[in-house]
């Protein structure tokens, strides 16, 4: 009996949490749109009384201390969430003389994004561009391409280009075509190929391109530079988990990026370091630069001598070839 | 509707055909209806399981299913195209041919585009095409090509069979009141008069010349969803006349086939003569000649020019230890044999013709999947995963249920179509006063020397 009351109550305060924050958001929507151009959202007051329609149909006031901000819980409308967040023009740097190939970013976005093991939206390649050349390791994101390939062939909108650069999906919207896979040349996009697994609070949140969650099946998700976070003005999960600060995230109107230790300058950073972007050749304009990988912080095989079995194996063919290039 | 000579002789001939639905034939429906159910259960798996049944992962996104859909709506190109072209040219032997032309198409324009519902992942959502089309998308284009095609093709269809319907309405045939009732509906109260006849004729003209392009349209944006992309392989300038091409000769193929397969079915030697066989071989062979060219020069290009990404997929298609071997089948069994076929005098018959039609039509396929398929496991950025079935693709016994499942679908509308309306049209032989059949033969034997 007493579990029983205790998931009632626990439902009701649920249901007060989410109405309440319902009702915060639509009260400070009008400012919150203001306010998001210097970057720095505000937080909800915690000794506010705040006014709550119970599910009697009466109004009752608590105290905003019992009051979570939810994390996942999309603070905009869809509409909104394809407009993107204004004045913002996002952009990421990443220094691949600094990876060693920890895979903080990869595991930390696959918590955050609540994907299994297997879906990698980040993954980090080894790359080795000639034979001679010296491998590297590659974190790949989502490029968030300004001409982007995917977003010209999605036959619904599902798949859109906001004014702050980002290419994001409604998978409400995605018929699961797989066009968009086939035609993005960095092979970014993952498909729910089975029901996905999520945790009952995830799967009961209402579904916003912002978050992305919850994940549905027989629809195309990827990378989302986190839009829900950068509202909040936090770095997404992987810069955050980086222990050596390859990631830079930031804005490219205000002209800073940054990998959490330090705020640079982004036009500045690319112009030291000799930013490039990946096949540029190619005419999709991504909105992420790579700084060549000179001067390493790490040898290669760093990041590849203590990796599980499972992962090592996907590196071994290149591990070994450059092994023998090195004896002779 | 009065019958003359001829026509009065073919519709004898074909009226115990529509008349009844004998055993052999329930055997074969039986036999059809088994496959599809095979295939609606390998659907319920999809659907109910997810795409994780199917061999596609995230970097071979599409395999089989794609492949049939460019396939059938190819062969949907021989009503289409073959009995289009033929009737604006106003050539005579064209009339016994063209009701299973025009069938092959709407039936193939029907199974072609389930092939690619298949690979969407929610098909409750197919509305929002609808709702939310984007013009820009290769697949909205799509939507709405093969739809105005599927739509005009079934008109042509009809409007060749009014005629038809007139005649088994006013037939006294020997079948059930809901058939009779059924004719005399699509009818549509055709009794011939002249203003009616007319009618009929300009349509027909009209749709004949209508289709030509819309088929054009169809196969070209078909293979835009793969040229529009940037992907080695695929991303090429000649891919639109290319598939437009390969689906006119493997049209013809198919019709070759279907010919074979009803003359001897229903003894229709004297309808469907040699002349036919040769006349549509000669065809077969200026369009594989032609396709053959094509061929070659995409891959000479790709492969001389060896940039990194085209030689890595030119790489898997040529090697034996990849796909060589199917690439080697596919130009030999799609390109020389046919052409060698037609063009020797003494293999010149309508069974090795239909014979080479069918490893034609076959190799056309496998043509098909080595377009999607190498190009899908050869992405840009090396795939570095330890998961065999996201590195190779290997279809499932769903894909392959499903494929012949579609097969059988093609074989069992056939099946019901020649059971409903006679496979040669019977109104079309004698509007003027000229028989088809011998005075035919006697100019090809003029033109050949000889009959066989």
């Amino acid at each position: 009996m007493k579990e029983e009351e205790k998931i009632t109550d626990k439902s009701r305060r649920d249901f007060l949490k989410t109405a309440a924050i319902a009702t915060v958001a639509t009260a400070t929507c009008g400012s919150l749109a203001c306010s998001c151009g210097s970057g720095s959202p505000k937080k909800i007051a915690i000794t506010d009384k705040v006014k709550l329609l119970s599910p009697d149909g009466e109004i009752v006031e608590i105290d905003s201390a019992y009051l979570n901000h939810q994390e996942h819980m999309a603070i905009v409308s869809k509409l909104e969430a394809r407009q993107g967040i204004a004045g913002k023009r996002f952009v990421m740097v990443v220094d691949l003389s600094r990876c060693k190939n920890a895979r903080k970013c990869v595991t930390a976005c696959q918590k955050w994004h609540y994907r299994p093991e297997e879906t990698e939206w980040l993954t980090v390649k080894l790359m080795k561009d000639s034979d001679k050349a010296a491998p590297y390791w590659f974190p790949k994101q989502c490029f968030h391409c300004d001409n982007p390939p995917c977003v010209k062939v999605c036959p619904v909108d599902a798949t859109f280009k906001r004014q702050d650069g980002l290419v994001l999906i409604d998978n409400e919207r995605c018929i699961g075509c797989k066009f968009c896979m086939a035609a993005c040349p960095y092979s970014t996009r993952v498909f729910n190929w089975d029901e996905p697994e999520q945790p009952f609070d995830i799967m009961s949140l209402a579904p916003n391109p912002e978050t992305g969650l919850p994940a549905k099946v027989g629809t195309v998700e990827k990378c989302d530079f986190c839009p829900d976070r950068a509202r909040e003005g936090l770095l997404p999960p992987c810069v955050e988990a980086c222990p050596n600060g390859v990631f830079y995230f930031g804005d490219e109107n205000e002209d800073t990026v940054s990998n959490g230790d330090e705020t640079v300058s982004f036009s500045q950073l690319i112009k030291d370091r000799a930013a490039y972007r990946f096949m540029e050749d190619l005419g999709t304009k991504p909105r992420v630069y790579y700084l060549p990988p000179k001067d390493r912080q790490f040898p290669v095989e760093r990041g590849y001598d203590d990796l599980p079995d499972k992962i090592k194996e996907r590196f071994k063919d290149i591990m070994e070839e450059t092994k023998e290039v090195e004896k002779h | 509707m009065e019958l003359n000579k001829y026509q009065q002789e073919v519709f004898d001939k074909q009226r115990p055909v529509i008349e009844s639905y004998g055993k052999k034939t329930w055997g074969w429906t039986i036999f059809f209806l088994l496959w599809i159910l095979v295939g609606w259960y390998a659907l319920y798996l999809q659907v109910d399981r997810g795409h994780s049944v199917t061999g596609m992962r995230d970097n071979v996104v599409w395999g089989l299913y794609i492949a049939n859909f460019i396939f059938f709506i190819g062969i949907s190109y021989a009503g289409a195209v073959i009995s289009g072209i033929l009737h604006i040219l106003k050539v005579e032997w064209r009339k016994p041919i063209i009701r299973i032309a025009e069938m092959i198409t709407v039936i193939s324009t029907i199974i072609g585009p389930i092939y690619i519902l298949l690979c969407v992942g929610r098909l409750d959502r197919l509305h929002h095409l609808f709702l939310y089309p984007r013009l820009q998308s290769p697949i909205t284009w799509d939507v709405f090509a093969i739809g105005t095609y599927f739509s005009g093709s079934l008109i042509f269809l009809y409007l060749a069979l009014i005629k038809d319907f007139a005649i088994y309405r006013d037939a006294r045939l020997n079948i059930p009141k809901w058939k009779q009732k059924l004719y005399k509906v699509l009818a549509i109260g055709y009794r011939g008069t002249p203003s009616q006849k007319r009618h009929i004729r300009i349509s027909t003209n009209l749709m004949a010349i209508m289709i030509i392009p819309l088929a054009i349209v169809v196969h070209s944006v078909l293979s835009w969803i793969f040229g529009m992309t940037l992907r080695p392989g695929w991303h090429s300038t000649i891919f639109g006349p290319y598939f437009v091409l390969a689906a006119i000769y493997s049209g013809t193929g198919v019709l070759i086939m279907a010919m074979w397969v009803y003359r001897r079915m229903y003894k229709l030697d004297s309808y469907l003569t040699d002349k036919h066989f040769v006349y549509l071989g000669y065809i077969m062979m200026v369009l594989g000649a032609a396709y053959g060219y094509f061929t070659f020069s995409e891959y000479l290009t790709d492969w001389f020019g060896s940039e990194k990404w085209n030689s890595e997929v030119i790489e898997k298609i040529f090697n034996p230890a990849k796909y060589g071997w199917w690439f080697l089948f596919a130009n030999v069994a799609g390109i020389l044999l046919p052409i060698l076929v037609v063009a020797i005098p003494k293999t010149r018959t309508p069974n090795l013709i239909a014979l080479a039609s069918f490893f034609m039509v076959i190799a056309l396929w496998v043509k098909r999947y080595l377009i999607i398929v190498p190009t899908l496991e050869t992405p840009l950025l090396p795939v570095q995963d330890t998961r065999i079935e996201y590195v190779k693709y290997s279809a499932t016994w769903v894909e392959w249920a499903l494929t012949f499942a579609g097969i059988a679908t093609f074989f069992l509308f056939f099946t019901l179509m020649s059971k409903f309306v006679t496979i040669i049209p019977i109104s079309e032989f004698g509007d003027k006063e000229k028989q088809l059949v011998q005075p035919a033969e006697k100019e090809f034997v003029l033109a050949n020397g000889s009959l066989k």
